[in-house]
């Protein structure tokens, strides 16, 4: 059982938190063209690395979304802050 | 002759005898014993048989590292099957019967397999039974494997208490250096929890003959406890720590005894010190499997927990520095012991079913019990667990603690620090921060299995895993330990290796002619011990793992004597009065259609989006164009995944620019609020857009039928109905109370949802009643509903659709081509897949007049080709009141396509013709909704 920091919360169980996508990852103007391949990529590849990684959860009972940094390899938590642009 | 209990020696309490039985005869035992030690104590010799070969099994070691005294126990009319003899307490009344074996343990019809073995090599199931298919022999396989007979009884309240605690450091084993180590912090102001997996505290110490400190061990031990505890340090026996899970997650696992659920104690330390001791290594000899053969420390423990010595004659086999102080301890309890190295000569066991004497070289020594010991294994389960790496150390012939995390440090035994005043200090100086880089030396001569004796020498005792399994793993090319563990099972057994992988290892790489380290170790997983599975959900099952939602209004359903079903997580009335479904459901139908039907809507979802930027969210969340829904008016409409697929339906209210209600699946709306939440947050300026769910806040009364006009009128909840169309919203009162009314419909009537706060629904509901009643309305249950819907084609999502479908299968197609802005899933909805012309889509289906009710999952199949294609499947199906006659949803390939026509239903090998028709098959015109 991992232990998460909530930039929020603080730190909690990992049953909390729930994956929500690799950070940086942005979703293509849908309104301009845009490939197939562009689309697929935005959809379904993930760069899934071993090692230090960036990804976005949410903890599910303050439902805030945030990035969390943390190693797939060791499952050692380097840092969580919010997304929030008015939150340091 | 076998073991006997001395008087005045042991932990036990000699003056609480415990009645039991064991294969059908009647024992003693005292409290504080074991199953094992009180049937030791009483001759038995023989406690189960092996796996494969049925061989007889006595007892190897005196704890969790024993893989043979295997038992099923029956405690108050159930039974608890494939319990270590070992460690399980003895209670009064237990009824213990060996495994493997018919009629008993002592006797046992398949023990002829064992003259077969030449022939049971490892793999042989495998390779046998392939030929010409294995689903032909697995049946009697089955039968004849397996261990413990499972109960037919289902234990009642079984749940394990989990409690979560904390301590800043955690002590891992109650032997000396244990001890040692939590007296030292707790008096050193840390917070501690010690923890020791027997009843008594203490560890191999209580064996010891003499003195520490200048006291003997029981004194000593319990000294150490109370300064422990007088210190706010805390000491937990008969307390396992089965793994250490990630970010130093600790299970502990407190045994109550057979019957009783164990307490999980849930702990993530700042640090934790392993003292876990070692394992007792047994030696590769022939026939080394016999009753009789033990472990060395095993037979100590025996002798020094529970008084018992387990043998008359004893040989001591092995290759220990302090063989000649272990034997000595035998020998003042009494027995006549003789000392041999294990690594001169190969050794041999004479006799079958136990030991009668022990053949070194050409010299037969006559006894009965042969102690064997090769060497100390130090138990690093947990450190490997925690990531902590292995290292060989020559000297002791042992994997020890390498490097490893740095909030865990291994002491004691299960450091290879195996003196005792050394591992005190060693404890002492850990529990003080300080890090221990030396080891006292320490020689071990090496031991490893002799590749050509003859006969059988036993590696797994309970798997019947021996030196000539290895060979002939190798040769197969089975040389990686993973492999070898998986092609014979090696290690599989309920001890899980903790006595069998040493030595199997050394035989893989003496017969690789590799170092040991070369070969390496299998995996250690967590749990250490084998433990229930009730152990791990605890009270979390059934509701108290799903509660319930209740409804407001459910006493109001109750009296009204309704049959309250589960749906998406609510407990719902299916039908009122009584139990005959059926009649009810018809019953409801005929109301809804000729009346009104007056339901509890409160489960639906209900989420208002609120904010100045809440339109932009809404138009970007549904597939539906929301930006021009004026206030005052409903749409209906899609929200998508990313991937196009249809994810809820509902509809949605324009309260005013800044406010919007959703209505969503009942069961759906705590992931539609996950899904809202997303995009709120990932893609609109969460500042700007709130979200809120009020499901549980609010409560809906909905009149739906023909006279719903006329009951809606005389609750008086609105000034005036007229000017008040289909799909629109307006802001009434209930009692002077505030009441929201919204014109939607699930059942293709004209149809009135009036939502008020949960404090005063049970008002709304009893005068809807009281005011429907002259008009001949009643209530309607959730079963009537999905008639009423299926008979107008509205579909639920997740069961008329699947993971499949997008809006445009469901006739849906005009934002996919229209849509300007950009919405969720949209780019999805145009690429190849979406794109086919031989998606499934919905439509209706009907059968001959006359002929029955389509089953749900019913395969609509194309045979035009010779074989059966399905090109569909049945969602929905019905009996339908309203038309007299079955109507069926179904998604079928190009089904828009087919309209009109007849195709053919395939059904658990029967074939049927239905006619396809649009999903609606009631009021196609809609003229109904606003009538």
């Amino acid at each position: 059982m991992q232990s998460f920091p909530c930039p929020f919360c603080g730190p909690r169980d990992e049953r909390e938190f729930h994956f929500a996508g690799e950070a940086d990852k942005i979703r293509p103007d849908t309104t301009q063209t845009i490939s197939d391949a562009e689309w697929a990529d935005y959809l379904f590849n993930l760069k899934n690395s071993r090692g230090p990684t960036r990804e976005i959860w949410v903890h599910t009972p303050c439902q805030e979304y945030f990035v969390m940094e943390r190693d797939t390899a060791t499952m050692d938590v380097i840092g969580a802050h919010s997304l929030r642009k008015d939150i340091a | 002759m076998s073991a006997q209990r001395l008087e005045g020696r042991g932990i036990i309490d000699p003056t609480s005898k415990l009645c039991f039985r064991f294969d059908g005869q009647s024992y003693t035992g005292f409290s504080g014993d074991t199953v094992a030690s009180a049937l030791l104590a009483s001759g038995v010799r023989i406690f189960a048989r092996s796996f494969k070969y049925h061989r007889p099994r006595g007892v190897w070691g005196s704890w969790n590292d024993d893989p043979n005294a295997i038992v099923d126990i029956r405690v108050d009319e159930v039974t608890f099957p494939n319990c270590q003899a070992t460690t399980t307490q003895l209670i009064d009344g237990m009824d213990v019967r060996s495994i493997n074996a018919w009629p008993n343990a002592s006797f046992d019809v398949k023990a002829m397999l064992d003259l077969g073995s030449r022939f049971l090599p490892a793999g042989f199931y495998y390779k046998m039974f392939m030929w010409p298919d294995w689903h032909l022999f697995e049946p009697m396989i089955r039968k004849m494997a397996g261990m413990g007979t499972l109960s037919d009884e289902v234990v009642e309240g079984y749940d394990a208490v989990i409690l979560h605690e904390s301590c800043e450091l955690l002590i891992i084993g109650g032997g000396a250096a244990g001890l040692a180590a939590a007296r030292t912090a707790a008096e050193g102001g840390r917070s501690v929890l010690i923890v020791e997996d027997h009843a008594d505290f203490g560890g191999r110490i209580l064996a010891r003959a003499d003195l520490i400190d200048g006291q003997n061990p029981v004194d000593w031990v319990n000294d150490q406890i109370s300064a422990i505890r007088a210190a706010g340090g805390r000491a937990l026996s008969r307390t396992t720590a089965i793994g250490i899970y990630d970010h130093r997650a600790i299970s502990l696992i407190e045994d109550r005894g057979v019957g009783v659920a164990p307490v999980v104690r849930k702990v993530r330390p700042d640090s934790v010190i392993l003292a876990s001791g070692a394992i007792d290594r047994p030696v590769t000899f022939t026939n080394n499997d016999r009753p009789g053969v033990m472990s060395l420390e095993g037979a100590a423990d025996f002798l020094a927990r529970y008084g018992v010595l387990v043998g008359e004659r004893i040989a001591v086999l092995s290759n220990r520095p302090d063989k000649q102080l272990m034997a000595q301890l035998f020998r003042d309890a009494g027995a006549h012991v003789q000392e041999f190295d294990a690594t001169r000569e190969t050794a041999e066991i004479k006799g079958r079913r136990g030991v009668k004497a022990l053949q070194i070289g050409s010299e037969i020594y006559p006894c009965d019990t042969v102690l064997a010991s090769g060497g100390l294994t130090p138990a690093i389960h947990l450190w490997r667990h925690a990531g902590g790496k292995l290292d060989w150390d020559e000297p002791r012939q042992a994997f020890l603690p390498g490097k490893g995390p740095d909030w865990l440090q291994a002491i004691g035994a299960a450091n290879g620090t195996y003196d005792l005043e050394t591992a005190i200090d060693e404890a002492k100086s850990v529990a003080l921060g300080m890090r221990v880089h030396r080891r006292a030396s320490y020689t071990l001569p090496p031991l490893w299995p002799d590749l050509s004796a003859k006969g059988r020498q036993w590696l797994d005792f309970q798997h019947d895993v021996t030196v000539k399994d290895i060979a002939l793993a190798k040769q197969e090319n089975m040389v990686s330990v993973e492999h070898l563990k998986r092609y014979t099972t090696l290690g599989m057994a309920g001890d899980q290796g903790k006595i069998s992988n040493m030595p199997a290892l050394a035989t893989m790489a003496k017969l690789q002619g590799k170092p040991i380290p070369e070969v390496g170790t299998t995996t250690f997983r967590p749990p250490f011990v084998p433990v229930p599975l009730e152990t791990y959900s605890g009270a979390h099952k059934g509701t108290r793992m799903g509660p319930l939602k209740r409804l407001a209004l459910e006493p109001d359903h109750r009296k009204l004597d309704a049959a309250m079903g589960e749906y998406g997580g609510w407990l719902r009335p299916a039908w009122y009065g009584g139990s005959d479904e059926k009649t009810a459901v018809l019953r409801e139908c005929c109301i809804a259609r000729n009346a009104a039907a007056i339901m509890d809507g409160s489960a639906l979802g209900t989420i208002e989006v609120v904010g100045p930027d809440a339109r932009d969210l809404v138009n970007f969340v549904y597939y539906n164009t929301m930006s021009n829904l004026q206030p005052g008016r409903i749409r209906y409409g899609f929200m998508l995944t990313e991937s196009g697929l249809v994810f809820d339906d509902g509809v949605m209210a324009c309260v005013n620019d800044n406010r919007f209600i959703i209505s969503c699946s009942s069961s759906h709306a705590d992931s539609v609020m996950a899904h809202l939440e997303n995009w709120r947050q990932d893609k609109f300026d969460p500042s700007r857009v709130f979200i809120h769910d009020t499901t549980q806040n609010w409560s809906t009364v909905t009149v739906a039928g023909p006279k719903a006009r006329d009951i809606v009128a005389a609750l008086n909840v609105l000034d005036e109905l007229t000017n008040f169309a289909h799909m629109s919203l307006k802001m009434g009162s209930f009692n002077g109370r505030p009441a929201r009314v919204a014109r939607v419909s699930f059942t293709g009537d004209t149809s009135y949802e009036i939502s008020v706060r949960n404090d005063y629904v049970k008002e709304l509901w009893a005068a809807a009643l009281e005011m429907g009643k002259p008009f001949g309305a009643g209530p309607v249950g959730a079963e009537a509903l999905t008639v009423l819907r299926a008979e107008k084609g509205y579909i639920l999502v997740g069961k008329d659709t699947d993971g499949e479908t997008m809006p445009h299968d469901l006739g849906f197609t005009v934002p996919r081509l229209k849509k300007k802005a950009a919405f969720a899933g949209d780019r999805s909805l145009h690429n190849q897949n979406a794109n086919r012309t031989d998606r499934k889509q919905l439509v209706g289906l009907q059968v001959d007049p006359g002929a029955c009710m389509l089953p749900v999952g019913a395969h609509i199949v194309d045979a035009r080709n010779g074989r059966k294609v399905s090109l569909g499947y049945v969602t929905s199906s019905h009996e339908s009141p309203t038309l007299e006659r079955p109507i069926a949803l179904a998604l079928v390939s190009s089904g828009a396509d087919l309209m009109g026509q007849n195709v053919s239903v395939w059904h658990m090998g029967e074939s049927s013709t239905a006619h396809v028709t649009l999903p609606c098959a009631f009021d196609q015109e809609g003229e109904r909704l606003d009538a």
